[in-house]
């Protein structure tokens, strides 16, 4: 049973994470309609920025990832306007803004590299080591911290999407781009805003998987499993749903983790088994997920 | 989309069929001018240049199958590395564990990834577009961790290498080189791909495939029984990326993990994007420039940047020319005639349903 | 389209004393099909003017180049907002948010609203462009003349009925405290009543805010009730134009646009 809370405790502060990410992909399909195939990409670069504030530029972990963040929101705002826009919009065109965003993926991961080379940087430490006892089981602080930071996450978002006039402006613009042009709102500078809160989000979601994740620290690819488990969350939660993200993010981290515990079948090497699963079966027998409203726009 | 449009200018019947024996000729011309290049060229080139040249060859009989699926059939696959992978793998391991001779591993390998195509199929006729991507891009990523899963039978990220006496070597009939032999292996099998995939996209089903993908409903109506269609192009879609990876494999006589990720798949479909989606060229015209390309880049640009190149490159011709290197050159060549003759000749068949339509931007209306 | 013994009703040029809008020479359409082949009119302050036209006259193209949803030729200035004011603005090449701060808004063709906000939202998303402090007692008025819109404000707009869509998305343009509506086909699939009461608002609407509206109909018996001018509209080019007494009682529009 003890076992069974911890690696429940473990699945959360994974999932946690995952959330962060998919929380990131909801709001750009919000937004936009299009899966971003490069958002993992995107936060891989955001946390060496995150590292090289911190590693190179003296700046206090948490600084470092503020400073990232912002960054990375112009970095996402420039995107959105000079690579995304040109090509159209994903209902009428959805290969092609795959394509595009398949692209933006081998740059940038191609851009890091060149960068910041393939040996592993070890990312700043924003919470301490360390573990308190819970009913028997250990929780670490990163897996605490984890959760905590989430939490902020989703209250902000909730007041930015329900009681700010951007967030109206984003939800209209998802819903009907012509009426809300023709309400009076900006809509490229919205998709603008939400390219850029995605990367700004991506930023954080990359540092909290690279001080979660491996001992000898991250390289260029150590978004690329996340991005499958952050989709698995997104799918399972709803694609247009940031509540479903966070549940969604929840339940594939707990869920992955117990089945590489319990079936061995799975184990440690097939980690990402339960999430491609996962996809699968949600796309299959309830495309909109958990918490989508609309049904998923099958094109 | 312009090529076509000068197609359908009235012609008096005379001239056109004038025309058509001409553009027969040239066709006969080009044909026999480019197979002559294929034959001479291992002769002319260095071991480590015919070695390439056929890892290219193996590319682009992976590209063909995913231009059928994406290009023709509109089902964007993310996986196709996958199934180059299961190819790569059936071929290794019936060489390396049972002592098979390679090529007699290209027929299994080609059955094995066909059916697992199939399978990978079956959730594709009711998961669609980006959702589809999705699915075959979370396929990419786990590939290699199956791989790593079976270790013992795979090598893991060690991989597994073909013993001296295993490898594919030339038979001494021949008088060729062990690289040259390879070479003529794959570029037969590459051209045998090729006239199947073309004729397969010129005929009645090649239609339909197209139809598909441009209008699902209007398809139905017509009487195309989708879900066959869209399950077998899966299917045969796979089965030329397994092909092209047991070729791979029996050109390099070794296989790893580490080969057959994301990167592997997204590389197959930035071949076909940037030769030409929904052309019959495009896939090998891709392959051929994917690979050269970065040998051309001055010293000065680093080589782990070309994926950059690549990855703007791909960005670019979204945004201005859909359909790829040979939609480019289509384009030229029909605004040079169009300049120098005043009429255009009959666009050349292949054209025959294959605008990248759905990849074009299409404004909306 | 000449009454016994009158000018032709196309020959006519209107004065209006106080322009608010003037177009002059539109042209516009959708890649090579040009729609509008030059069209010259005039809206005045607090007027209303209806366009009246068959199926594919250009009339929602005339509206989609005025609100800046489509690239068109040919000028269109509207008068300076604000007191002291004399300077027309040049509406040409300004994008659809931008029309709106000048102080004109479109309702466009039956989906005006945005269906997956609830009615409040719609309407504060309406006043996306105003800075001032009395949006919140614009809404509440807004719930007055529209009193279905105030039982159903935490409601999803898409889960009303056309009728109730159709007064949203009027009221969430006048949100934006237009001094020029555009109003494109408003009776678009109501039920006869339903459009009698929504031109009856709209008249209102129009006497107490002095909101100028340019309504484009294909049924016009009452549009022209509410209008003080109209235009008719063929073939992307305008063949009539006179005062709405003028106009119905012409014996061509009558049979053509009128129904009787």
């Amino acid at each position: 049973m003890s076992n069974f809370l911890q690696y429940l405790f473990l699945g959360l502060g994974k999932g946690a994470v995952y959330a962060t990410l998919a929380l990131s992909l909801v709001i750009i399909f919000r937004t936009t309609g299009l899966l971003n195939f490069a958002q993992g990409e995107m936060a891989m670069f955001s946390t060496y920025l995150t590292w090289m504030f911190w590693e190179q530029w003296g700046l206090s972990p948490w600084l470092a990832l503020a400073a990232s963040m912002v960054v990375s929101f112009g970095l996402g705002a420039f995107i959105e306007r000079v690579l995304i826009r040109p090509v159209g919009n994903a209902a009428s065109n959805p290969l092609a803004v795959v394509i595009v965003t398949i692209g933006l993926f081998l740059a940038i991961n191609a851009l890091a590299q060149w960068i910041w080379g393939t040996t592993p940087k070890r990312p700043p430490p924003i919470f301490p080591n360390g573990s308190v006892e819970v009913l028997g089981a250990s929780i670490s602080y990163q897996s605490l911290g984890t959760l905590a930071v989430l939490a902020v996450e989703v209250v902000l978002l909730w007041v930015l999407f329900t009681k700010t006039k951007v967030g109206l402006a984003m939800r209209g613009v998802a819903s009907n781009t012509e009426s809300s042009s023709l309400a009076g709102v900006p809509v490229g500078l919205i998709l603008m805003f939400g390219w850029g809160l995605a990367a700004a989000l991506g930023a954080l979601a990359g540092l909290l998987t690279a001080t979660g994740g491996s001992v000898a620290g991250f390289d260029s690819t150590f978004m690329q499993v996340a991005l499958i488990y952050a989709f698995a969350a997104a799918t399972l939660g709803g694609f247009d749903s940031p509540v479903g993200a966070v549940v969604g993010g929840l339940i594939v981290g707990v869920v992955a983790e117990l089945c590489a515990d319990y079936i061995p079948f799975i184990g440690e090497p097939l980690r990402l088994f339960p999430a491609f699963a996962l996809i699968l079966i949600v796309l299959l027998v309830r495309p909109q997920g958990l918490f989508g409203k609309a049904q998923v726009r099958r094109v | 989309m312009t090529v076509n449009a000068t197609a359908v200018v009235p012609e008096s019947p005379v001239a056109a069929n004038g025309r058509d024996r001409r553009a027969t000729l040239i066709r006969v011309v080009l044909w026999v001018v480019g197979l002559a290049i294929l034959y001479r060229l291992p002769l002319l080139l260095s071991k480590p240049d015919v070695v390439k040249l056929t890892g290219i060859a193996c590319f682009a009989i992976a590209a063909l199958g995913l231009n059928l699926l994406t290009g023709y059939n509109g089902q964007i696959s993310v996986g196709h590395g996958a199934f180059f992978g299961i190819g790569a793998y059936t071929t290794a391991i019936l060489v390396t564990n049972n002592g098979w001779s390679p090529l007699g591993t290209l027929i299994p390998a080609a059955i094995i990834s066909l059916i697992v195509g199939m399978i990978v199929g079956l959730p594709a006729l009711r998961i669609r577009g980006v959702y589809l991507a999705l699915v075959t891009l979370a396929l990419a990523t786990m590939f290699p961790q199956i791989i790593i899963k079976y270790k013992d039978l795979t090598g893991g990220t060690q991989g597994l290498d073909f013993e001296p006496d295993q490898e594919l070597t030339a038979p001494s009939w021949s008088g060729l080189k062990d690289n040259q032999w390879r070479y003529y292996v794959v570029i037969v099998v590459a051209v045998v791909a090729f006239l199947l995939v073309r004729n397969l996209v010129r005929s009645r089903v090649g239609r339909a495939l197209v139809a598909m993908r441009d209008n699902e409903t209007a398809a139905e109506v017509v009487g195309v029984n989708l879900s066959l269609y869209k399950v077998m192009t899966f299917g045969v879609s796979a089965m030329l990326a397994g092909i092209g990876g047991s070729l791979y494999t029996m050109n390099s006589s070794h296989v790893d993990a580490n080969q057959f990720g994301v990167t592997l798949s997204i590389t197959i479909l930035v071949m076909v994007v940037v030769g030409g989606a929904a052309t019959t060229f495009g896939p090998a015209v891709g392959a051929f420039v994917v690979v050269m390309l970065p040998e051309l880049f001055p010293a000065s640009v680093p080589k782990v940047l070309t994926p950059a190149v690549f990855g703007l490159l791909l960005i670019l011709l979204m945004a201005v020319a859909p359909g790829g290197i040979v939609g480019l050159t289509k384009q030229a060549v029909a605004w040079v005639r169009a300049r120098m003759g005043g009429s255009s000749p009959p666009a050349p068949p292949e054209d025959a349903g294959g605008e990248p339509a759905s990849i074009a931007p299409t404004t909306p209306s | 389209m000449t009454a016994a013994g009158d000018v032709p009703l196309a020959a006519r040029s209107v004065a209006v004393a106080d322009v608010l809008l003037r177009v002059t020479g539109l042209e516009a359409g959708y890649g090579p099909v040009q729609v509008l082949r030059g069209l010259d009119f005039v809206v005045g302050a607090g007027e209303v003017v209806v366009i009246l036209g068959a199926n594919g006259a250009g009339k929602t193209t005339t509206l989609r180049a005025l609100s800046g949803m489509i690239d068109a030729k040919g000028e269109r200035t509207l008068r300076g907002a604000g007191d002291g004011a004399t300077e027309d603005v040049s509406l040409k090449g300004r994008r659809p948010e931008q029309l709106v701060k000048l102080g004109i808004a479109h309702v466009p063709q039956g989906r005006g609203t945005i269906t997956d906000l609830t009615v409040e939202e719609n309407l504060r998303l309406g006043a996306f462009t105003r800075r001032d402090k009395e949006v919140t007692s614009d809404i509440a008025s807004w719930y007055e003349i529209f009193p279905r819109l105030g039982e159903r404000q935490d409601q999803a707009a898409g889960s009303m009925s056309g009728g109730e869509q159709q007064m949203l998305a009027i009221a969430r343009a006048l949100m934006s405290k237009p001094r020029l509506v555009l109003l494109d086909e408003p009776s678009l699939g109501l039920a006869p009543l339903v459009t009698k009461e929504l031109f009856e608002r709209l008249g209102e609407i129009n006497r107490t805010t002095g909101t100028a509206m340019l309504i484009v109909e294909q049924n016009a018996n009452l549009a022209l009730r509410i209008a003080a001018r109209g235009y008719v509209l063929e073939a992307g080019g305008i063949v009539a134009q006179g005062t709405a007494a003028e106009l119905r009682d012409d014996e061509a529009v009558r049979q053509a646009y009128l129904g009787y």
